[in-house]
């Protein structure tokens, strides 16, 4: 006789339990801390609070812990706790021109005030596997730099700016919109848009990024400026009326100096894409940056022809934790729309062609 | 901003705000869905003068720092708008067309419903909320409703209204989807009339 | 009021739970229009009620009596995972009877009982917007809504009769709503369809991922679109429910072996385990 399927609750727990176990994998190797993670996984632990859209170490490797190494799903957990926070008001917006460089590159200028810095990257490492770190070694310190960098290390578009050969940002002191708060409607304006680029999946961006590169909606990009460092962060308290400095975050910049825009009335000038990322997020802050410009193609009048130009598309699906979710849906049961299916095709089946020819 | 500056200081709004802004929701709900029924407050509530405990209740129920409120004449008093800051937040507005919700305390003196904020064709939710304070929600003229949230038909009879009102609603609905939708109040009691719903001639 | 583990009650904060409720109450005056509202991100993945869950937890207070089923069953581990998740985030009340609840979050189906005035119904709602599949963008459809101009709607229903001889939707039926806005009535199967006309209950659609709140007031007309010459119908089985012997309930179908063997039980676990106790207690 069929019994109907029952325990649903005592599954769902003792599903938990083996995953729980799972997450923590042979007892007899010790449990990872979280400083562990923010200290040694850090680019992770950058990353998901890009995406997640909150800045804190600890919860962030707390969320990697927790989901084991998948960054979706961490970046997930932290979204959803993050919605539970109450909300004091906005922040100045960040003077990167202030930023203490610890990595400034120009790909536009051999040199320029402050000079080239390379800083912590991996760029120019030879890929090779480092078996020594299979080992417990510690690496060698690095050396101490010879002399400190420049106090002033104007933006390269500022620079080009007081020639007037980009275009300026508009500036506004309008209360900044939020998607998380507001419904997104179209079309956006790029405040919003830049918004959604920065909580946006990394490798969502970059494809598509690269595919601006690959002649869909081409840009003409020059990697005019990409700078990493710390930006304190200020906060104008109603009560006070001034500005205080609650924290400084690392951040990374990427300003794309892309295709001139000119006119018999209008002298030529280079436009913009912007890229911002927490931490060292450089490939997702050069990719932002891309897709920000193409994503200015109806403003700035170009044909719209390329996925990466369209912002209901790009908007629509960059988020991961919107995509994870309802891609992974589909393992929900769906018995009675696919008996309802079942029962049309068989009909059909009865009735169509394939019946006539059997008989 | 004089907020607090009368003798009797700022009243206070509803004692448990979450479960309170609850229950009256519900009967907001209930109303809306039920149009012309009338529904009774769940809580008790004493707002400033001109305010009904309704009335007031409604508005703290519904609108904060993300909604404009619109107060009529009758209702512009500084312990009226101090108490609506300093409770939901809201910004005041002296433009109906900018408002999402409008409180009127005296409605035989209330503007025409085209000059608030009836919503675009894309988005007619963009549009003004008007909570309207009567003297009674069932001695006026009886008006005899059909539509969504009315099985067959019935009547409502709400009094102290304008002469045109009528008219009003009739172009109200002619506007749908875009339009007004309006929650009057009487004492501890609410009805609703969303723009969704006929008035039979 | 706050629950033992520090959320607000229902989780929501406050000023959320307002957004919410005046989407609602736009929605209720609009019957069928989709609401734009501010999502927020749930502890539950997006696509697995995300929508229903906000809608319910705008709603819900200490006297509600929830009920929660998902393809109709009130065990389905998705629907005893948002069961728990108010038990415990409101520690409100939960049953599995229909007609014992005051609010029902579904996806999927609508109960056989019928609803009766004073419930509300939440729909889980994946996708929203019924011309989706035929125009990706909202820019568009927004524009269509509008305009109330439906034609491309048709125009896929009639090339479905041209192609099979009938309409091929069979779930996620569309409708028109108070004689104006088509919607979307989420996967149902249109079985449940005529459920919706008229109904005395309050309907809610909430979609979270998408971003939208919809309704349906009660005695509403909600017209499944069809054809002169090809009424709009629904399935209906040879077979009667293994378990209770319903002929007029929405079946599910079991695969009992690897022959060929099928048996067909109520895929509404209430109604059917209902009708075996009354079958048991007349015997």
């Amino acid at each position: 006789m069929y019994v109907a399927v029952k325990g649903g609750e005592k599954a769902i727990d003792s599903a938990h339990r083996l995953m729980a176990e799972d997450r923590r994998g042979d007892r007899n190797v010790p449990e990872l801390s979280l400083a562990q993670v923010s200290e040694q996984l850090g680019l992770a632990v950058e990353r998901v609070m890009t995406e997640g859209s909150i800045h804190d170490r600890e919860l962030a490797a707390l969320a990697i812990k927790q989901a084991q190494g998948d960054l979706v799903e961490a970046v997930f957990l932290l979204r959803a706790y993050r919605t539970t926070l109450p909300r004091f008001g906005h922040t100045l917006p960040v003077d990167t021109a202030a930023m203490a460089i610890r990595r400034r590159i120009s790909a536009t200028f051999k040199d320029l005030p402050g000079g080239q810095v390379l800083g912590p990257t991996y760029d120019y490492t030879h890929r090779l596997l480092d078996f020594s770190l299979a080992e417990d070694g510690e690496p060698e310190e690095a050396p101490p730099a010879e002399r400190p960098v420049d106090a002033a290390m104007p933006r390269v578009t500022d620079v080009l700016g007081r020639e007037g050969l980009i275009e300026r940002n508009p500036e506004s002191d309008d209360e900044p919109r939020d998607l998380t708060r507001q419904p997104l409607t179209f079309p956006a304006d790029r405040t919003l848009r830049l918004q959604n680029l920065a909580r946006a999946d990394e490798g969502f961006l970059l494809s598509l990024a690269y595919s601006t590169q690959r002649g869909y909606g081409h840009t003409h990009p020059f990697a005019g400026e990409i700078r990493m460092g710390e930006v304190s962060v200020e906060l104008v308290p109603e009560e006070l009326g001034f500005a205080i400095e609650i924290a400084d975050v690392t951040l990374t910049e990427c300003q794309m100096i892309n295709q001139f825009k000119g006119s018999k009335e209008k002298p030529a000038q280079f436009t913009r894409g912007y890229g911002l990322a927490f931490g060292r997020s450089e490939r997702k802050a050069m990719a932002m940056a891309l897709v920000d410009r193409s994503l200015r193609a109806e403003e700035l009048g170009e044909d719209l022809t390329s996925p990466a130009q369209d912002q209901e598309f790009v908007m629509s699906h960059s988020d991961n934790v919107e995509a994870s979710g309802f891609v992974q849906h589909l393992k929900l049961p769906h018995y009675v729309d696919f008996q309802s299916e079942l029962e049309l095709v068989r009909r059909l089946r009865a009735q169509g062609p394939g019946k006539e020819a059997a008989e | 901003m004089p907020q607090t500056n009368s003798s009797e200081g700022l009243l206070p709004g509803l004692s448990d705000p979450v479960l309170d802004q609850q229950s009256v929701f519900r009967a907001v709900l209930y109303a809306v869905s039920h149009p012309g029924s009338i529904v009774a407050l769940p809580v008790r509530l004493t707002p400033p003068a001109p305010l009904d405990p309704s009335t007031a209740a409604v508005a703290l129920t519904l609108a904060d720092y993300e909604t404009p409120l619109w107060l009529d004449a009758a209702a512009q008093s500084s312990r009226v708008s101090g108490y609506f800051r300093f409770h939901c937040g809201c910004p005041l507005t002296a433009r109906p067309e900018e408002a999402a919700f409008a409180v009127v305390a005296d409605a035989s003196a209330m503007p025409p419903l085209g000059l608030f904020h009836t919503g675009s064709d894309e988005y007619p939710d963009r549009s003004t909320t008007l909570i309207i304070q009567l003297p009674s929600l069932d001695n006026g003229e009886a008006w005899t409703l059909r539509g969504p949230g009315i099985e067959k038909s019935t009547v409502f009879a709400p009094a102290g209204l304008p002469g045109d009102f009528r008219t009003w609603i009739a172009d109200n609905r002619v506007l749908f989807p875009r339009g007004v939708d309006l929650i009057f109040t009487c004492g501890a009691s609410l009805a609703a009339l969303p723009r969704s719903t006929r008035l039979e001639d | 009021m706050n629950t033992s583990q520090g959320y607000n009650f229902a989780y929501l904060d406050e000023q959320t739970k307002r957004m919410i409720r005046r989407a609602i109450l736009k929605a209720v005056a609009i019957p069928g229009y989709q609401v734009p509202f501010g999502s927020r991100e749930m502890p539950l993945p997006y696509g697995w009620g995300t929508g229903g869950i906000q809608v319910t937890a705008g709603i819900i207070g200490p006297d509600d009596i929830l009920k929660v089923i998902d393809q109709g069953a009130d065990d389905t581990t998705n629907a005893v995972s948002i069961r728990r998740f108010f038990a415990r985030t409101a520690g409100i009340r939960t049953t599995s009877r229909t007609e014992e609840a005051t609010i029902i979050q579904t996806r999927h189906r609508i109960p056989e009982t019928p609803l009766s005035a004073g419930q509300t119904i939440v729909y889980q709602v994946p996708t929203p917007e019924p011309l989706r599949w035929l125009e990706p963008r909202e820019t568009e459809t927004r524009k269509m809504h509008a305009l109330a101009d439906y034609g491309i709607m048709h125009v896929k229903l009639y090339e479905d009769i041209a192609r099979f001889g009938r309409i091929s939707t069979t779930y996620d039926y569309p409708v028109l709503v108070d004689d104006r806005y088509l919607m979307r009535p989420s996967p149902i199967p249109k079985f449940d369809n005529p459920k919706m006309h008229r109904n005395p209950a309050l309907q809610l659609f909430g979609a979270g991922r998408e971003k939208r709140i919809y309704a349906v007031p009660p005695w509403t007309s909600v017209r499944s679109l069809d054809f002169e010459d090809h009424p709009f119908e629904v399935q209906k089985w040879s077979q009667a429910c293994a378990l209770c012997g319903s002929t007029e309930s929405f079946l599910d179908e079991v695969v009992t072996d690897d022959k060929g063997g099928r048996m067909f039980v109520c895929s509404d676990t209430d109604y059917c385990q209902r009708r075996r106790d009354a079958k048991e207690a007349a015997e």
